[in-house]
């Protein structure tokens, strides 16, 4: 009970107290309008170069935009945490590390699948995307299961918040990677074979294309593989993570260096 | 006063070096847009495209590091405790300022060469300028150019208390309006007036058309009437900026 508590309600406590600064002002520009103008920025490099229609671009960047609330909360978590001089506090509770870290991740989820349903309904609104009406539910559980999958990598980049000091610059690196690599706006077919092994590896990769695939009229049977294969790597990089925490967690102890990136 | 801008732009450009977040904008970020723009035209089969992207995704990381350095040039300062000493120097404020925002779009000349390498090394983009030396002109007039719009951002996002959100909503947009990576003819007919008030379209368009064939001095010259423009806004507005504040004793206040 106590650690479904710690969970639910901590994680919830948490995700308020260290984003405390996410106000209208901020949230609206950065997560809001932003994703709006990269789908476009696409879609017009897109059209320029000749090589895929509007839908492409704007499905590829609106799930790969979740990665921006998913990447820089998760990480956060950690640098806040450090910022605000808590973490000590925090990792001398006995509270189990588990529901402490994972339920975290929860409020992180659910912004990562708004972010992204907001940026691929308004963005598939301006340039016209014609969705099927029976698409709408199967598209929010591949969106949804997106975010997740990222997030689970946003728990590996916690971990690497223990020891890396400039956490804004390592998430932007990885939210570049994830732009070139998980066919948000290359064909993953038209990478080399190198980057394409890579890609199947990375969160997003087959979540884009689920929702591809569900928008140009294919059922929700046609994508549990893709989806399902999402949400085991989200489990993978969230497991890793984890342990990543764990470890680091202990090294900081030892060494005493938890307030030292 | 010449040697104030030249040691300042030089101390800046030193300290922005250090910064890994502006080595970020300048180098990587570029070099990501570039390598996407470098395979869609790729497989679009676009003839003539990659130093065309190459070019264009440098620019974008120019207009980056000016966007985020500039914007937030005012604030830094008065995070930093150096914004009462800069004001109480006797040097005016705006030629303190001037050096900081032409540094912030100096350091996106790493932007440059580094797609330049990236396209040349994985890509096999030909590094064969039809002009080399109005090239070699017109990129430090384009540099000098944003910096100079840069004094107008920091001058007017300082009013702004989320100024690095503003930074992000102002990113994108201007990539797109300003043609750095798709041809003004794509976008909507409303959208060019737009861009011929900004000194990133010009410049663009000095330097393609210096490295791929074309007129090279209307560019320059646009560049050269615009940053004189953005130089007396700017100053005007600095000086606005530090009336108020001397007047309402709020220059340390966030």
């Amino acid at each position: 009970m106590t650690s479904l508590r710690i969970f639910f309600v901590g994680g919830q406590m948490t995700y308020r107290a260290l984003f405390y600064w996410l106000t209208p002002q901020i949230y609206i520009p950065s997560l809001i309008v932003a994703p709006i103008f990269q789908i476009l920025l696409f879609a017009d490099i897109g059209r320029s170069a000749g090589l895929e229609s509007d839908e492409f671009y704007v499905i590829g960047n609106a799930i790969q935009y979740a990665a921006i609330p998913c990447l820089f909360a998760m990480t956060h978590l950690i640098a806040g945490e450090r910022f605000q001089q808590t973490l000590g506090y925090i990792l001398i509770t006995p509270a189990k590390r588990l529901p402490l870290f994972v339920g975290r991740s929860l409020p992180v989820v659910t912004n990562g699948f708004f972010v992204a349903a907001f940026a691929l309904v308004v963005g598939g609104a301006i340039v016209g995307m014609e969705v099927p009406a029976g698409a709408w539910a199967p598209i929010a559980l591949a969106t949804a299961v997106s975010a997740f999958s990222c997030t689970g990598l946003g728990l590996v980049n916690a971990g690497l918040g223990f020891i890396v000091r400039e956490t804004s610059v390592l998430s932007n690196i990885i939210f570049g990677l994830l732009l070139v690599f998980t066919g948000a706006n290359v064909p993953v077919d038209d990478l080399p074979r190198w980057m394409q092994i890579v890609s199947e590896g990375m969160p997003f990769t087959h979540g884009i294309e689920a929702v591809r695939r569900l928008v140009a009229g294919g059922a929700l049977s046609d994508v549990w593989g893709l989806i399902g294969v999402e949400a085991l790597i989200g489990v993978l990089y969230g497991a890793g993570g984890y342990a990543l925490i764990r470890a680091m967690e202990v090294i900081g102890r030892r060494h005493a260096t938890l307030e030292r990136a | 006063m010449a040697r104030l801008l030249a040691i300042g732009w030089l101390f800046h450009l030193k300290n922005l070096t250090n910064s890994l977040f502006f080595v970020l904008i300048s180098v990587l970020q570029p070099v990501i847009f570039a390598t996407i723009a470098f395979f869609m035209f790729d497989a679009g089969r676009r003839s003539g495209g990659l130093l065309y992207a190459a070019l264009g995704a440098g620019l974008m990381g120019i207009w980056s590091s000016t966007l985020f350095g500039s914007g937030g040039a005012i604030q830094w300062q008065r995070w930093q405790g150096t914004l009462e000493v800069i004001v109480a120097a006797p040097a005016r404020f705006l030629w303190v300022m001037l050096p900081l925002t032409v540094s912030t779009a100096s350091i996106g000349l790493y932007s440059i060469v580094a797609t330049l390498f990236w396209g040349r090394v994985f890509f096999g983009v030909p590094l064969e300028f039809e002009h080399p030396w109005l090239f070699a002109l017109a990129l430090p007039v384009t540099v000098l150019s944003l910096g100079l719009l840069g004094l107008v951002l920091a001058s007017t996002f300082v009013l702004y208390r989320q100024a690095s959100a503003f930074s992000n909503l102002l990113e994108y947009p201007i990539w797109l309006v300003t043609g750095l990576l798709v041809p003004l003819s794509l976008l909507p007919g409303w959208v060019e007036p737009l861009s011929w008030v900004l000194a990133p379209t010009w410049g663009m368009e000095a330097v393609r058309n210096a490295a791929l064939g074309g007129e090279v001095w209307p560019g320059i010259g646009m560049c050269v009437l615009l940053g004189t423009i953005y130089l007396a806004l700017g100053a005007l507005f600095m000086q606005n900026f530090e009336r108020l504040a001397r007047q309402r004793a709020t220059l340390s206040l966030t």
